[in-house]
């Protein structure tokens, strides 16, 4: 088997585990190239379908291409998808871009809380109505116990100490050094009542690994990870208000692997376009606990 | 970097202070997998606060850079040589950390195991070697360390060489080579040591150059856990499709496949994939799903196998080495689960027959399993469950225990213990095997009637009316439209039993006779409702060897004998029976 086949392999292995002991499963979906190869991951372990819905949190700082992206896929695959959004904080204009919050603070206010209580089933979720292609409120306020992240251990020091089933509390709370062994592909897949468990299917993928599959499966993703023609691109998707484009002509995937291989990004981190993560050291790991993806 | 060039997970383990950092530190620095500058710098700091070099110092001063998110080249540890890629899996020395060292060696495909040359083959020595030889680790060098500080003793290396080669033996692990090191200062890590010159073996990088990749086991019996049976309809999608992963073995379209521990045949009739190219074969480690030939009813949990391979053992008894992470320990009496492959089955500890303490290897008489403990036990499963020995395909020997919510031990298979029924399980194997089916399938049936069919069992002392209650459910579920019939034990006592007499002795063959008509109203794809008194646990295990364990439910009425999670329905029998007959239909429509 070559190297993408066994990823892939054991992603979808993970991915159907999931779905054998998760009622109430969701996947996220940031519109980003991890989560949209986790949705391709996905199509293959299920034949062609994704047998639970795909959640996204808007935080209307989003870029715009992003959510067309979005709903054009959603259309196109058949997708369950749902989005949540923390309404009322926008309402207050209480975000970093309004000038109220540092940009932690925004993260914290935009994703991690609206994401917590969208999966709790307590905020409002929109559910895309195929048949008008508009969104709608979900009727359904389940809360969901099974979330399939897109993490990989390769991005930032805390994900390398997640397990593939990690266990979060009611709190969403992640006991980092206190979790149950995971050995032979078996998973924690029983849980406490009011705990729920993150599902990480793409933990052993690097970035390099990403594009060689994006461009092998010929995976349509967001045309911003290209240069058109500005003689920049993004390598990693956030907000619009703390994620920066990179200098790079890369116009498409062969070129963005030329450039992670031999190029100027061999030694530079993914997310170095990423403003929160410089705003304290233990900032990404602190926002994880708190349950962030 | 590119990925084409091959790529092997190493662990490296060993008692806290033996040098497990320094060996990485050493193998990262010297095939120059370092950041530019990196060591440099490190050793800078450590001249200007004054303190001794150390390489655990550039470990930690990698872990702050990856956590800053600076580099990416050392998010995980890995370094080259001039064969393949080493990446380095975590794993604690502390005993504290013991499910993560196990969760980090568990996915390794080596293992250097080192021994400070001076202090010797102290406690975690042992407990690592062994929990290595458990996981399933086979390639195992032995890195005695810090040989400079036993001055390049031969005597010394020879001396730690042959106990650890003599404890080691004991639990069946022969490791591949044995290199004296002194990782800090370099010598024996990649190149031969000038200092023992005595020492005619490979460097420690020639070690691992030496290791081979996991061997193939495609040439092995074909073995698939079944991870579900997809069907999706409300995607107008008609296909059936039993997924998996292939963990040992090949096989290809037109094989004739048999599942276990049911028993149930087919063929493969096509191999399923979305966004691939048409596959008429499939090997070992491909995740993947096949459409069979005859639609026959099977479930998670069981084990696709090829009809022409020798085939996986299938007992509810098991005789296992465990080792156990629980905070509690592991006690006889109380249910546990067992996960093996995709099955999961309530399982108790029926018999200790060795406690070791893993460092020290003593047989000791305990009467439970503690945590670090390794025993050698016997498990009794609510269930019959399919499985190989961890010898034969390892796969499929080993499994999990579920305490509560957590993995809380993991074990291998030993050997198969023969339970009171499998002289019934070979019977119905050929019953399978021969099995005449007629042109409609399960999965016809069940499409016309608009549910599948199902064995609602009433039990309970005799005395107890339970018969009311099976006649009501059978007219009430009639009466919605069902395909249902009442199996009165008394039509089948004067009729298909009217040979065998009603003694005592005779109960087990009236039991067996009970399932195999059972069995063919259910291949009729009807709801049976049939009763029967005082059944015992070992009555149903009776019955689940000839009856699909998941379409029976057993409802108990009055006093309850059985053993905890054995049926599905508890009765009151003081209860109306109208009440009753509710709660059993209930249980028939969830």
């Amino acid at each position: 088997m070559r190297h993408l086949e066994k990823l892939e392999s054991q992603s979808v292995y993970i991915l159907r585990e999931a779905y054998a002991h998760f009622k109430s499963l969701v996947m996220l979906w940031s519109i980003g190239k991890d989560s949209t190869v986790l949705l391709w991951l996905a199509r293959k372990a299920f034949f062609g379908h994704v047998p639970f819905p795909l959640v996204h949190i808007d935080t209307a700082y989003k870029i715009p291409e992003m959510i067309e992206y979005r709903d054009r896929l959603a259309l196109e695959f058949g997708l369950n998808m749902i989005v949540g959004q923390n309404k009322q904080a926008l309402a207050e204009k209480r975000t970093f871009p309004d000038g109220n919050l540092d940009r932690l603070a925004c993260c914290k206010t935009l994703k991690t809380e609206a994401l917590v209580n969208t999966l709790a089933g307590k905020w409002t979720r929109e559910r895309l109505n195929h048949k008008t292609g508009k969104y709608e409120p979900d009727t359904s306020t389940e809360p969901y116990t099974g979330v399939i992240v897109g993490a990989r251990s390769d991005e930032e020091g805390s994900r390398s100490k997640e397990r593939y089933f990690s266990p979060r509390d009611k709190r969403s709370d992640w006991a980092v050094g206190d979790q149950p062994p995971e050995l032979w592909n078996q998973f924690k897949t029983d849980f406490a009542p009011g705990t729920h468990i993150r599902i990480h299917p793409l933990l052993d993928w690097t970035e390099l690994d990403i594009w060689e599959y994006i461009g092998q499966e010929n995976i349509p993703i967001t045309s911003l990870y290209f240069d058109r023609g500005k003689g920049e691109r993004y390598r990693s998707l956030g907000c619009y208000p703390c994620t920066t484009p990179v200098k790079s002509t890369a116009k498409n995937v062969q070129e963005i692997i030329a450039e992670l291989k031999t190029g100027k990004f061999a030694n530079i981190a993914e997310r170095a376009g990423r403003a929160q993560d410089k705003e304290d050291g233990g900032g990404l790991e602190t926002l994880r606990r708190e349950g962030y993806m | 970097m590119t990925n084409a060039q091959e790529k092997m997970n190493i662990v490296i383990v060993g008692h806290v202070d033996h040098g497990k950092s320094t060996v990485i530190g050493r193998l990262l620095s010297d095939t120059g997998s370092l950041p530019q500058g990196k060591l440099e710098q490190v050793k800078l700091d450590c001249e200007r606060n004054a303190k001794p070099f150390e390489y655990a110092f550039l470990l930690d001063a990698l872990k702050d850079e990856r956590e800053q998110g600076i580099t990416i080249d050392t998010a995980r540890c890995f370094f080259k040589s001039a064969k393949r890629e080493y990446i380095i899996i975590d794993a604690p020395g502390h005993i504290e950390f013991l499910k993560n060292m196990i969760s980090g060696a568990a996915r390794a495909e080596a293992a250097l195991l080192i021994i400070d040359a001076k202090e010797g083959i102290q406690e975690n020595s042992k407990r690592h070697g062994y929990l290595l030889s458990m996981l399933g680790i086979r390639q195992v060098a032995v890195c005695v360390n810090k040989m400079d500080l036993v001055d390049y003793s031969q005597k010394t290396f020879e001396h730690i060489q042959k106990n650890y080669t003599e404890f080691l033996a004991q639990i069946g692990l022969k490791p591949k080579f044995f290199v004296p090191i002194a990782a800090f200062k370099g010598e024996n890590m990649i190149h031969p040591a000038e200092s023992m010159k005595w020492y005619e073996g490979p460097s420690i990088l020639g070690v691992l150059d030496g290791f081979e990749k996991a061997p193939s086991v495609e040439k092995r019996p074909f073995r698939m856990p079944v991870q579900a049976v997809y069907k999706f309809t409300e995607q107008h999608d008609e296909r059936r499709i039993v997924a998996g992963r292939v963990e040992s073995g090949a096989i290809a379209v037109g094989d004739s496949v048999v599942f276990l521990p049911s028993h149930k045949r087919s063929e493969i009739k096509t191999i399923e994939g979305f966004q691939a190219a048409a596959r008429t074969a499939v090997s070992a480690g491909y995740s993947t799903g096949f459409t069979l030939k005859e639609q026959i009813y099977i479930n998670r949990g069981e084990i696709m196998c090829k009809a022409a391979d020798i085939l996986p053992l299938v007992s509810t008894l098991l005789k296992v080495k465990i080792f156990w992470m629980g905070k509690s320990p592991m006690v006889l009496e109380k249910e546990y689960k067992l996960k093996l492959g995709t099955a999961k089955v309530p399982v108790t500890l029926k018999a200790i027959h060795k406690v070791m303490d893993a460092s020290e290897l003593r047989k000791t008489e305990k009467k439970m399993i503690e945590r670090h403990d390794v025993a050698e036990c016997t498990l009794e499963c609510a269930w019959p469950v399919a499985f190989d020995l961890t010898g034969d395909i390892e796969a499929t020997g080993r499994f999990v225990i579920v305490d509560q919510y957590d993995i809380a031990g993991g074990g291998i298979v030993m050997e198969m213990v023969e339970d009171q029924q499998s002289s019934v399980r070979e019977q119905v194997a050929l019953r399978e095997e021969k099995w005449d089916a007629s042109m409609i399938g399960a999965d016809e049936r069940q499409n016309r009637y608009g549910h599948g069919p199902k064995l609602v069992l009433l039990t309970g002392p005799v005395g107890v009316d339970k018969k009311s209650i099976a006649k009501q459910v059978e007219k009430s579920l009639f009466d919605q439209g069902l395909k249902t019939y009442f199996l009165g034990i008394g039509n089948l006592l004067r009729g298909i039993d009217a040979d065998i007499d009603r003694h005592k002795k005779s109960r087990r063959e009236h039991v067996r006779r009970l399932g195999e008509v059972g069995n063919l109203f259910m291949d009729a794809g009807l709801i049976v409702l049939a009763t029967a008194s005082n059944l015992d646990d070992d009555e149903l295990r009776l019955l689940q060897e000839i009856l699909r364990r998941e379409s029976m439910l057993i409802v108990n009425v009055g006093t309850n004998h059985f053993r905890e999670g054995a049926i599905d329905l508890q009765l009151d029998e003081k209860a109306s029976v109208a009440e009753n007959v509710l709660k059993t239909l209930a249980l028939i429509q969830s």
